[in-house]
């Protein structure tokens, strides 16, 4: 999911890159090496030096090629608020996200009821802009547009006009997999796990 | 000159991360304190997401969390910069700044737990803290390197806040000489002279903090 705020970021620039796939379940040595904090992906590897954390390298990556398809507004405050708002993406829509599913019975219809108004938030938010960058592509939208392909799965969202415009974008598309492997993939996961 | 405005509480190490960085560019603003019980209208109003201090409100226009608040200020008055010039070195600041986000439910947790709950807390604290001097701080003098930084001004509460919290809870968790080059840190870091200036009143804070342990031990156990 946050590997590919990074590939979604990495498009725009039309930047190339070497990719490699970890096994989360066996994470190699060079993983452990560049991010021993975490140990977690994505890692951005420019220059033999490591970036950690995907909000982080998207910045780094809007700061280094910032001639092409800027991801940050140029203004101060605007800027604020894009952080902000991508913030608010990491602290509710992720940690909720991820318990709607994880949950059942009454516990999930709270969980999932506090999720509808996060997302009914950032609605609010858009507003009537193409994208929360306003006329472009930007930050808040590389946040957010990962968790889209989750909406399918949780059938909660049906007329979302802002996704599928995203969608269009090759950076997009070329970057995020299938929504209908990732219902299937969470199917296979709660069953696992004992998740009715 | 629009006029700034900073919505903070006395006893918020957050609060004081924007105080910090507005007097160490000697940006002139308006100090509003609130009432964490009682939260004015005006809070709600400029930050109706989280309802939460501090809030920097520049030319009527409000900005909220601490970290996006910071980034802002860096931006607007770059003067005596927090941040480095080089994209790698921003990008390692920036992540020792979320990091510090990442610690505070075991730091809150410590403060707010008894028990089997609080001893786990306190073990993952010192973890936490180990790899903070370690790893963060390595061999600097400050987080920042020479001078104080992002990072710096994130873990300033260790620096203001921890020693009194480690007095209120009654456990110890930076024991004796363990944390050599933080001790050297904290002391480095308020001798600064803006920090030094603008640190709370050990014996208020304490007096708060026991009251805030009691009531949570008062829940944990009832």
């Amino acid at each position: 999911m946050f590997g590919m705020r990074v590939r979604i970021a990495l498009a725009e620039k039309g930047l190339k890159y070497e990719q490699r796939e970890e096994d989360l379940r066996n994470k190699s040595p060079l993983l452990l090496e560049t991010n021993p904090v975490h140990k977690k992906i994505p890692v951005l590897i420019h220059n033999g030096k490591p970036i950690c954390e995907s909000l982080i390298i998207v910045e780094y990556i809007d700061e280094v090629w910032k001639d092409e398809s800027p991801l940050l507004p140029s203004d101060p405050y605007q800027r604020a608020q894009a952080r902000f708002w991508a913030d608010y993406v990491d602290k509710k829509v992720f940690t909720l996200g991820r318990m709607v599913w994880r949950t059942k019975g009454e516990e999930q219809e709270t969980i999932t009821k506090e999720y509808l108004e996060c997302l009914k938030v950032l609605e609010g938010e858009l507003g009537d802009k193409s994208y929360f960058g306003g006329e472009k592509f930007g930050f808040v939208d590389v946040a957010l547009m990962p968790f889209y392909i989750w909406f399918y799965a949780y059938e909660t969202l049906g007329n979302f006009t802002w996704a599928k415009r995203c969608m269009e974008k090759e950076s997009v598309s070329s970057s995020l997999p299938d929504r209908h492997q990732v219902y299937e993939f969470l199917l296979e996961f709660k069953k696992l796990n004992g998740i009715e | 000159m629009e006029d700034v405005k900073l919505l903070g509480a006395w006893p918020s190490s957050f609060s004081y991360r924007v105080i910090w960085v507005l007097k160490l560019k000697g940006v002139k603003y308006e100090y509003v304190e609130e009432n964490l019980f009682n939260k004015s209208d005006l809070l709600l109003r400029y930050n109706p997401i989280y309802k939460k201090i501090p809030v920097l409100v520049h030319g009527g226009k409000p900005i909220a969390e601490s970290i996006v608040i910071l980034e802002y200020v860096e931006e607007t008055w770059p003067q005596n910069p927090l941040l480095p010039k080089d994209p790698y070195e921003r990008a390692v600041a920036r992540f020792w700044t979320k990091f510090e986000e990442h610690t505070s439910p075991t730091f809150f947790s410590f403060f707010q737990s008894v028990g089997e709950e609080q001893e786990r807390a306190v073990k993952e604290a010192k973890e936490l803290l180990r790899i903070i001097e370690e790893q963060g701080l390595g061999e600097k003098k400050f987080f920042g390197g020479e001078e104080i930084g992002l990072a710096d001004i994130a873990f300033g509460w260790i620096a203001g806040w921890l020693r009194t919290m480690e007095e209120a809870v009654g456990v110890k968790l930076m024991e004796d000489d363990r944390f050599p080059r933080l001790q050297a840190w904290i002391e480095n870091f308020k001798a600064v002279p803006v920090i030094k200036e603008n640190l709370p009143d050990h014996n208020e804070m304490l007096a708060y903090f026991k009251q805030r342990r009691e009531m949570f031990i008062g829940s944990a156990t009832s």
